[in-house]
């Protein structure tokens, strides 16, 4: 007699909403998704623009302020900012829970959601703090 | 020389350097947070004058190597993941190089000007 899993059609493809809409990934899964898409976007095109800003702000006094007091000013080029500090501050927390798991700290399930949640909001409220600053 | 086409460790010393790399890079962070935070509002002088100092330009170009490396290791590793074809893999990879260089000689070109 064959059994339940043996019925089940395999191999199972899995459509984009399928993967955003009915999987659901477990918090520890976000964190380490968002970690890669916030590593990849600080090395590009992050790392680039980065800079291209310091390029221009430190060249001349002009330059300084046309980063300062025009560029940045842009709402556009702020909600890049804003993107870009949430990558930064996510891959800082998420990066310092792996290095944490690396010494064999919060491995366990309970903790292991814990601090998920922790970098989750961790980086959210540094985002929160920095953009504030820069607006 | 005999080399063994399978067998532990060979992704050891990647995997502690993107560790290293990571943290020289988070102190870095804490540092210059630090630093802008408590020089606001910030004028060019005072910028400038920060990336005039030698302990701060080496600790830049340190940061510098250290995002090449620890990138390398990182981006190497979603494009292993995810790009299958050989040729695009391969095209992927010297272009994520590349661009690691030139990170590094345009941040040695800014720093020593």
């Amino acid at each position: 007699m064959p059994s339940a899993a043996a019925k089940k059609l395999r191999p199972k493809f899995l459509s984009l909403p399928a993967i955003l809409f009915q999987i659901r990934l477990p918090l520890p899964g976000w964190v380490s998704i968002l970690h890669r898409l916030s590593g990849a976007l600080l090395f590009f095109p992050f790392a680039a623009w980065l800079l291209y800003l310091l390029d221009a702000s430190l060249a001349s006094e002009q330059g300084f302020s046309r980063i300062k007091d025009h560029y940045l000013q842009l709402p556009v080029v702020k909600a890049a900012a804003l993107l870009f500090i949430w990558s930064l501050c996510h891959h800082f927390c998420a990066g310092i829970r792996y290095l944490l798991i690396d010494v064999h700290v919060g491995v366990d399930l309970p903790a292991a959601r814990y601090t998920s949640v922790a970098v989750i909001a961790g980086g959210l409220l540094l985002t929160a703090f920095f953009g504030a600053r820069l607006w | 020389m005999k080399r063994l086409v399978v067998g532990a460790h060979y992704g050891l010393r990647d995997w502690l350097a993107q560790r290293i790399t990571a943290v020289v890079m988070a102190v870095y962070l804490v540092v210059i947070a630090w630093v802008l935070l408590s020089t606001s509002p910030l004028t060019y002088d005072a910028w400038r004058s920060l990336f005039a100092q030698g302990w701060m330009r080496i600790a830049t170009l340190l940061f510098a190597v250290s995002l090449a490396w620890h990138a390398w290791v990182g981006v190497r590793d979603i494009i292993m993941d995810y790009i299958k074809l050989d040729g695009l893999r391969l095209a992927l990879e010297v272009s994520v190089l590349l661009l690691t260089a030139v990170y590094v000689g345009w941040t040695v070109q800014i720093l020593w000007r």
